[in-house]
């Protein structure tokens, strides 16, 4: 049918190691992320942190990931174990293949779809599943409490996520990513799309569940949420998963509202990287500093104020697109 | 991409099958969700990615979460899936199932008989832009009954859920006696 | 309205404070003490690892009441009496099971003698259960501990090692009460 020439060869094998490498490099920038919250949690605390394992205690993600690969991997006996299998597996899957159309550089991206913004949209509304499928496959209340949580929280906040990147994509006039980045040459979309950057930002972080707004997984009251019932390298996975979502927030608030990889002197990669990077330490000071709204508060403020806010923006956004085309 | 939309179509069939045939209601909906992933698929590789996208994010993202929120909530247990499995009897089946194996048939028939020519897959794009034309130029009207459709469902939601304490309360807290409790307020 | 923007700006204000503050914290003092580099201090009183003290004479002090074994709320102290041949009494064994000690100091508030008394040591880590139980030769110490100076002998109305009753520190000579001479 199809006959290979040795360059398209040559070529596929290419895409497949970048494949690889990106896939990796997330990964391990998820795996990093342990150790470097905890530093810095520590700062922020006035302690210290891991110090021990390794120079300024940079081994310790080493340490903990042999102590969870070594860990026996239990399923509950009451447990739906098909899907208790595959819960974790979803959310790994979901966020590995969500950092497939971000652009790097102009040239280090695995997919260029026409639709990344979707895409991206899309990944992150299949990662609920993972979530809910692990509360009900649990059988255990506490994770099906978590699990009902995160399936209003996360609904409610793509709806924002989405509006608040129509005002994005709008300046654009592209839902492809390498071309948002390009239609910020002159200006960050950070200053004129301000309202957008925060409901993103705040959304982003209501998507992955992360403090403060995790309370599918509220160690208070629900123990420790879905994941209750989980333990070695399934545990992992949820684990790394959340982390991999930090990356993956950063990586799209760098792309969609700070440049991606423009920026002066330094090369492309390098202020991608920095700017993200900037981002991963926010989350974690944000964790550090702020207190976990109660529910209702939690989705009141999603319909009532993010909501209004968000649709303003993508109208005005519209009007002046409109009104200067 | 020819291999692609046909290797999607299978498996959408299959898990659609498993959808009727899976007696625990969560694995059916799993299967459900798997099969409008393989839909999603097959809308890409005929060259509409924004359909392709929309369908994951609005049906396999949102709405099948609602479901398996809902049947989530119902406690299902052994029971209920033998009770399932019960219910899965060859007389119940048996008519719906030859009806539409005739419809199946007839369409076969208009398939194959019917002058119908396979125009073979391309993967050539349509892009979100020309879907954004035509939504908001011939298919207008459509949209806007869309809108007031989902414009009469907001109103009935906001109405079913609208919360009666608040006036109670403020009554109790003005002294005044409360005669109509909150239900039949309602 | 314009209490709706109060409450906006107020409640944006005051999680940009916090989060403020909390960066802020970056360039504070760190608070925790890094432990084997860094050793705590710890008072005289603390209680830690149990020893069994001398008098100043270098006598044990024990006398095998087991009143500390009595007050032990975890039964941890385990002792059996012997008697020399002036009539002392001592422990033949004092065994003390630390894995089982709660270290609340209920023994040397009993001890009469002044012999049991808990130490400002607490780094008896093991790998093997077994070791943590402790025979009388681990437990006696050389000194006095807490209390210089104290000889419990000395001061009790015992006859006991040759010394008769009456002839204690601070104690009277017995009373005849076989006679009415005053």
């Amino acid at each position: 049918m199809m006959e290979f020439t040795q360059a398209e060869a040559l070529g596929v094998l290419a895409t497949v190691a970048k494949t690889l490498i990106i896939l990796v490099g997330a990964v391990l920038m998820a795996a990093l992320m342990i150790p470097i919250e905890r530093r810095l949690l520590g700062l922020w605390q006035d302690r210290y942190g891991p110090n021990r394992v390794g120079p300024f205690g940079s081994l310790q993600v080493v340490a903990d990931m042999v102590k969870i690969f070594f860990k026996e991997d239990w399923i509950p006996p009451f447990a739906d174990k098909a899907v208790f299998v595959v819960a974790p597996a979803i959310i790994m899957v979901t966020s590995l293949l969500a950092f497939a159309v971000i652009p790097f550089t102009p040239t280090w991206t695995v997919a260029n779809l026409n639709v990344g913004v979707l895409f991206l949209l899309a990944m992150s509304s299949l990662g609920v599943y993972s979530v809910i499928f692990a509360g009900w496959a649990s059988d255990n209340k506490y994770a099906l409490i978590g699990a009902m949580r995160t399936a209003a929280q996360m609904i409610s906040y793509e709806v924002f996520m989405g509006l608040s990147l129509l005002g994005v994509v709008l300046l654009a006039g592209s839902f492809n990513l390498g071309d948002i980045i390009e239609s910020q040459r002159g200006m960050w979309n950070v200053i004129p799309q301000f309202p957008a950057f925060v409901i993103f930002f705040i959304a982003g972080c209501a998507e992955i569940h992360r403090a403060p707004f995790d309370l599918p997984e509220a160690e208070q009251e629900l123990t420790a949420g879905y994941h209750t019932e989980y333990s070695g390298m399934k545990f992992g996975m949820f684990f790394v998963g959340e982390y991999l979502g930090i990356v993956l927030i950063s990586c799209l608030v760098t792309v969609l509202f700070f440049g991606g990889w423009l920026g002066p002197w330094l090369p492309g990669f390098v202020w991608f990287f920095l700017k993200a990077f900037t981002f991963m330490c926010f989350f974690v000071l944000l964790r550090a500093s702020t207190v976990r709204p109660r529910y209702d508060q939690l989705m009141a403020f999603g319909w009532k104020i993010l909501l209004p806010i968000a649709i303003v923006n993508v109208a005005i956004t519209g009007a002046i697109v409109v009104a200067t085309s | 991409m020819e291999f692609t939309f046909f290797a999607a179509g299978i498996v959408a069939l299959a898990t659609t099958a498993r959808v009727i045939t899976c007696a625990n209601p969560v694995h059916a909906l799993l299967y459900l969700i798997t099969s409008m992933l393989a839909l999603a698929i097959d809308f890409y590789a005929l060259g509409a990615a924004f359909a392709a996208v929309l369908e994951v994010v609005v049906y396999a993202g949102a709405i099948m979460v609602l479901f398996v929120f809902v049947v989530m909530m119902l406690n299902l247990n052994n029971e209920t899936v033998a009770r399932e499995k019960s219910w899965l009897r060859p007389q119940l089946w048996a008519g719906p199932a030859a009806a539409a194996g005739l419809l199946l048939l007839a369409l076969l028939w208009a398939l194959i008989f019917g002058g119908i020519e396979y125009g073979g897959i391309t993967g050539e794009e349509l892009a979100a832009r020309e879907v954004g034309m035509n939504l908001f130029g011939p298919y207008v009207l459509v949209v806007e009954l869309a809108a007031f459709l989902l414009l009469a469902a907001l109103v009935v939601a906001a109405h079913i859920g609208r919360d009666d304490t608040d006036q109670v309360s403020d009554a109790a807290a003005r002294g005044e006696r409360v005669t109509t409790n909150v239900r039949e307020s309602r | 309205m314009k209490n709706a923007a109060q409450t906006a700006f107020s409640a944006t204000s005051s999680v940009l404070r916090t989060i403020g503050m909390t960066f802020m914290h970056s360039f504070r003092k760190r608070e925790t003490v890094l432990y084997p580099e860094e050793k705590p201090y710890l008072p005289p009183r603390y209680r830690g690892r149990i020893v069994l003290t001398r008098d100043p004479d270098g006598a044990e002090r024990c006398v095998a009441c087991n009143l500390c074994s009595v007050s032990c709320p975890v039964d941890c102290i385990s002792v059996v009496k012997a008697e020399d041949e002036t009539g002392r009494w001592y422990p033949e064994t004092f065994r003390i099971n630390f894995s089982r000690c709660i270290y609340c100091g209920f023994c040397e508030d009993a001890c009469p003698t002044y012999a049991i008394q808990l130490t400002p040591d607490f780094e008896m880590g093991e790998f093997d259960r077994q070791n943590m139980v402790y025979e009388k030769s681990d437990l006696t110490i050389a000194g006095v501990g807490k209390r210089p100076g104290y000889n419990f002998y000395r001061v009790a109305g015992m006859a006991v090692g040759g010394k008769d009753k009456g002839e204690a520190e601070n104690e009277a000579k017995p009373v005849n009460i076989k006679t009415l001479l005053p």
